[in-house]
């Protein structure tokens, strides 16, 4: 990929689809674009195949708009949600077997570095708590202790909602679902410490509440990884069918989480806060 | 000729032509029906499909669509021309391969996903992939036989297509231009007139150019969008 690869071949442009041509003329690849500006651009992904008042829909059309390269990404998920809005992205994605998308990303990030030694190619994993934190924790931990320079996303609906509403690891402690009737025995498992122990360069935790700080935190998480190492993010996204969130009540949910134990929470090495400092110099100078 | 290869409609989930002993061929060689012949045979067929059959259409792929390289440029320009020759040809891009739900327009674009759809929608009995890549071009070009009475063209860069009718392997502009000359050469034997032109736009982009619209292209009904001196304009609907 690249800014020559969404260039209309000439004579081709009134041949394109009006998706196509608006991506070209008013989209963000080659830009950088304020995520408050989204209603101005031409979206990466805009229509998706899921549930009404899904908070993870929203999630994803937030972190398509906060790519730092988007013509220089590919983005890698696995069996879940997210996956169906993120496949119809206009940028790369990779679909891994369930569990495995650590381990995709780890050899993909390597050969597009052998490749493309003299280019900047962002590898981001946008995967759930099933595929992240059971069915792909070995792998997860082991592109960690790996040291593998890419981001992983997690994004944790505490459930399997694609299933049927089985209980996953980060399901709290006590919660009732369709297939937990009698509640789930087990404390959430701590994602953000296991990231920190393994490895990990930066780390944040969000509930999705304010565009702006998920713009940057995604922003830092990608520009960490290409330098440093592993980075991570946590983020709520509530299945608002398997815990009978009313559609309207979705982001109020958001917000009580926040307050509770979803509070936004953000750490770095002393490397990577240096680092990030610089870059956002760089940008703000470029800015202006 | 024995033919192997035939449009469909062949049935749900047709046997892969490779399974009916169809094999890729070597430089130089083309697939007609699933058979080798050279390559001028080949081309007079597609020529004779894409001028006989209804609704001829070509499918061009991301090789072909997006500039990046100076040879898909080149591509680009050559399938254009191929597609001026063809008496009322259409182009329906396909961009790029994501799935694409709850639905895609079929009249602006093709998904190698669902390619039955466009195919159906615009009644399309003839078509040419050019510039897909191989593991897209094998999905769709067997999904379009199974469900549809279509006749395929692949003009491929590398190797060919089994289950296309007709399979043109190492084709670049060059071969393209050969194409769009063998259908010169059939149109005329066939006694059809036709004026080269390039087919219609696509019908997804807006008739106006709004970026550049004056407000006096709006003619009598200017006054509609700007009141005349003095005029106040109350109601609104």
């Amino acid at each position: 990929m690249g800014l020559e690869y969404v260039k209309i071949s000439p004579g081709f442009e009134k041949y394109m689809p009006k998706d196509y041509v608006d991506l070209v003329k008013y989209g963000q690849f080659g830009k950088q674009i304020d995520v408050q500006q989204i209603d101005q651009i031409k979206e990466l992904v805009e229509e998706h195949p899921m549930c009404a008042g899904c908070y993870m829909a929203y999630f994803v059309r937030i972190f398509y708009a906060s790519l730092p390269k988007p013509e220089d990404t590919i983005v890698l998920g696995t069996a879940g949600c997210a996956r169906l809005a993120l496949s119809q992205a206009a940028v790369p994605f990779i679909y891994g077997n369930y569990g495995d998308t650590n381990a995709v990303a780890s050899g993909l990030k390597r050969a597009l570095s052998i490749r493309f030694p003299d280019k900047i190619k962002d590898v981001v994993v946008v995967a759930g708590d099933g595929g992240l934190m059971d069915i792909g924790f070995g792998m997860t931990m082991h592109s960690w202790f790996r040291r593998e320079k890419f981001t992983t996303i997690m994004v944790d609906n505490e459930v399997y909602g694609n299933t049927g509403g089985q209980e996953s690891g980060m399901s709290p402690k006590g919660v009732q679902l369709k297939m937990a009737p009698k509640g789930k025995k087990f404390d959430k498992i701590n994602a953000v410490e296991l990231a920190k122990t393994a490895g990990c360069v930066y780390v944040a935790k969000l509930a999705p509440t304010n565009p702006k700080r998920i713009a940057k935190t995604i922003k830092r998480a990608i520009l960490a990884a290409r330098e440093l190492g592993p980075t991570f993010i946590h983020v709520y996204t509530s299945c608002n069918i398997e815990y009978s969130i009313p559609t309207e009540r979705v982001l109020a949910d958001a917000k009580e989480r926040e307050k509770n134990d979803f509070g936004f929470y953000e750490w770095m090495t002393d490397e990577a806060k240096e680092y990030l400092e610089e870059q956002e110099k760089k940008m703000a100078e470029a800015k202006t | 000729m024995a033919k192997i290869i035939t449009p469909g409609p062949s049935g749900y989930v047709p046997t892969p032509a490779v399974f009916e002993g169809v094999q890729i061929t070597p430089p130089g060689k083309a697939l007609l029906y699933g058979e080798w012949v050279d390559e001028e045979t080949a081309m007079r067929e597609a020529a004779l499909a894409m001028l006989t059959r209804k609704n001829p259409t070509i499918f061009p792929g991301p090789l072909v669509l997006w500039g990046y390289n100076a040879s898909a440029i080149e591509k680009a320009q050559a399938v254009l021309e191929l597609a001026k020759e063809i008496p009322n040809c259409r182009i329906i891009p396909m961009p790029d391969y994501r799935p694409k739900y709850p639905k895609i327009n079929p009249e602006a674009e093709i998904n190698p996903n669902h390619p039955n759809l466009t195919i159906l929608h615009n009644r399309i009995e003839a078509c040419i992939f050019v510039g897909v890549h191989c593991h897209y071009a094998n999905l769709s070009l067997r999904m379009i036989r199974a469900g549809t009475n279509c006749f395929t063209i692949a003009l491929c860069a590398e190797m060919g297509h089994e289950d296309a009718m007709v399979s043109i392997r190492d084709v670049h502009a060059e071969k393209i231009l050969e194409l769009r000359d063998m259908v010169i050469k059939v149109r005329e034997e066939l006694g059809i007139k036709w004026e080269p032109k390039l087919p219609p736009e696509n019908p997804s982009l807006p008739k106006e150019h709004f970026e550049t619209l004056n407000i006096a292209d709006y003619g009598d009904y200017a006054y509609l969008l700007h009141p005349r001196k003095g005029e106040t304009v109350e109601e609104t609907e």
